[in-house]
């Protein structure tokens, strides 16, 4: 597990890129964190290292949000889902199974049907430290991940 | 000349709608699933998922719209269908239904753009407006400063860079307990408030944009309520919709009106389900009728996701010989403009 903390919103938006970096196709990044702390923001940072260009908006209306790169980005936000059988009637599994990486925000909605392997990032307010403080954590879950942990630590 | 009948179809969300347009303006039946009972279709039993029950959903909805219409399907003269942006499952709901009758009728498809419906509702109110115009297209999913240079061409000439407008009231609404749907709950709680309560941030990104940017603002309001709760102060939950609405509208207003002196056109139109808001309708209005614009919006049940706005969209992009295959699949990133 990785822990880093960030000081504003752009070192937010790097910590996302560096990830974004070594990402491949079907991969999973699950994105845990309270309103407001930064998730799309980290999204952000994802999608510039895959190369889409442009703005990445909240998906929280739409549930997904599919955006053209390096590799194809699936940006899901899955808060308005109120029962997990609700993602295989919008297709789910056809973006895990896909050529791209899936972004999940507020995955404890549908934790039951998140595969065992996967990248989970936490991200927290610091707020004793400062309001724009995030404690970011990424927990890298399976045999895969382990390798992208290495990586990181380079 | 003989009238034109169209069936619209919209599924590109959580809506299942179904509706028949006579020459693209006069609607005469406009049927939405979250609106209507539909209960006895199911024999009693609705699922409890139905919201996204768009497959279930798709057939009641069109037989009842031709139902209210009175008219039968040989009438439909075209079938016009919403196939982007949106959620892909839920858009080829829709658009497979589409293709089907049109295959099945004989009858030209259409594919429309969802915001492109969302401007046309427009014309679906106001019988004689006609373009130019700017259109502020305001929703849950959408924040766009559209300039509508005739029926079938568009500019985009502001966005927002990360929440959009309607999102934006949902989660502060979410943070205030104010529940869901958040829009109108706001606006109900910000008319009991002091909207110079709280100096929340305006975002604007310089002279030459009209981009929008809400995430900033909704991180100031959090940062607000945990303050306050740090201080063990009482929040006024009045004053923060209020002042939250208040920021929300000014650079939503600004930004418009500097849109519309851009393109010197002389209206200014509202679209999609922020165009409800009526602190937004208001200001809109007081301040773009000082300088001379005139202003249309829709009727709150033409705000949200509806098909006789596709209908009336489909109309246009008709006459301007716009003509889908049976191959039209859905686009879920799909842009305005784009064909």
């Amino acid at each position: 597990m990785i822990e880093i903390r960030t000081d504003s919103v752009e070192e937010t938006v790097d910590i996302g890129t560096k990830l974004g970096s070594l990402l491949e196709k079907g991969d999973i990044i699950c994105l845990s964190g309270n309103l407001g702390t930064g998730k799309t923001a980290f999204t952000n940072g994802i999608a510039a290292a895959l190369g889409i260009e442009g703005y990445i908006t909240s998906p929280t209306f739409t549930i997904v949000n599919e955006y053209k790169g390096r590799l194809p980005l699936y940006h899901f936000d899955v808060y308005r889902i109120a029962d997990p059988e609700e993602m295989f009637e919008i297709g789910f599994e056809e973006y895990t199974d896909g050529n791209g990486v899936v972004v999940i925000e507020w995955p404890e909605q549908i934790q039951d049907i998140l595969p065992a392997e996967r990248i989970w990032v936490e991200i927290k307010k610091d707020l004793a430290a400062g309001v724009d403080t995030r404690i970011i954590t990424i927990e890298f879950k399976g045999k895969k991940y382990s390798e992208y942990e290495k990586h990181w630590k380079g | 000349m003989s009238d034109l009948i169209v069936l619209g179809i919209e599924s590109s969300c959580d809506e299942t709608s179904a509706a028949v347009v006579k020459n693209g303006r006069v609607v005469m039946s406009n049927v939405i699933s979250s609106q209507v009972d539909l209960h006895q279709k199911f024999g009693g039993v609705v699922p409890e998922i139905a919201s996204r029950k768009h497959v279930e959903l798709i057939m009641p909805v069109i037989n009842q719209s031709l139902e209210e219409a009175g008219v039968n399907m040989h009438e439909i003269d075209v079938v016009g269908v919403t196939y982007g942006p949106g959620l892909v499952g839920a858009l080829l709901v829709g658009l497979s239904a589409a293709k089907g009758l049109a295959f099945a009728l004989n009858k030209p498809l259409v594919g429309v753009h969802h915001i492109e419906g969302h401007i046309a509702a427009n014309y679906l109110e106001h019988p004689d407006l006609e373009p130019p115009f700017i259109c502020l297209v305001a929703s849950g999913g959408h924040s766009h400063i559209v300039y509508v240079e005739s029926y079938n061409r568009f500019e985009i000439m502001g966005q927002t860079r990360d929440d959009a407008a309607g999102e934006a009231f949902d989660k502060i609404a979410r943070a205030i307990g104010l529940g869901y749907p958040g829009g109108p709950l706001v606006d109900k709680a910000a008319c009991q408030g002091n909207c110079e309560a709280i100096p929340f941030p305006r975002v604007r990104f310089g002279e030459g944009s009209m981009d929008f940017s809400f995430s900033g603002l909704k991180t100031a309001v959090l940062n607000y309520l945990h303050n306050m709760e740090q201080k063990g102060e009482k929040v006024n939950i009045e004053d923060v919709a209020a002042s939250f609405q208040q920021a929300v509208v000014d650079v939503l207003v600004e930004n418009t009106l500097k849109a519309a002196k851009l393109k010197d056109v002389k209206k200014i139109a509202l679209a999609g389900g922020v165009a409800a808001n009526s602190l937004l309708r208001n200001q809109l209005k007081s301040r773009a009728e000082k300088l001379n614009f005139g202003v249309f919006y829709p009727r709150p049940i033409l705000c949200t996701d509806n098909a006789a706005m596709i209908a009336c969209a489909a109309f246009y992009e008709y006459q301007n010989g716009s003509r889908a295959g049976l191959e039209l699949n859905a686009v879920p990133g799909l842009k305005l403009g784009e064909k």
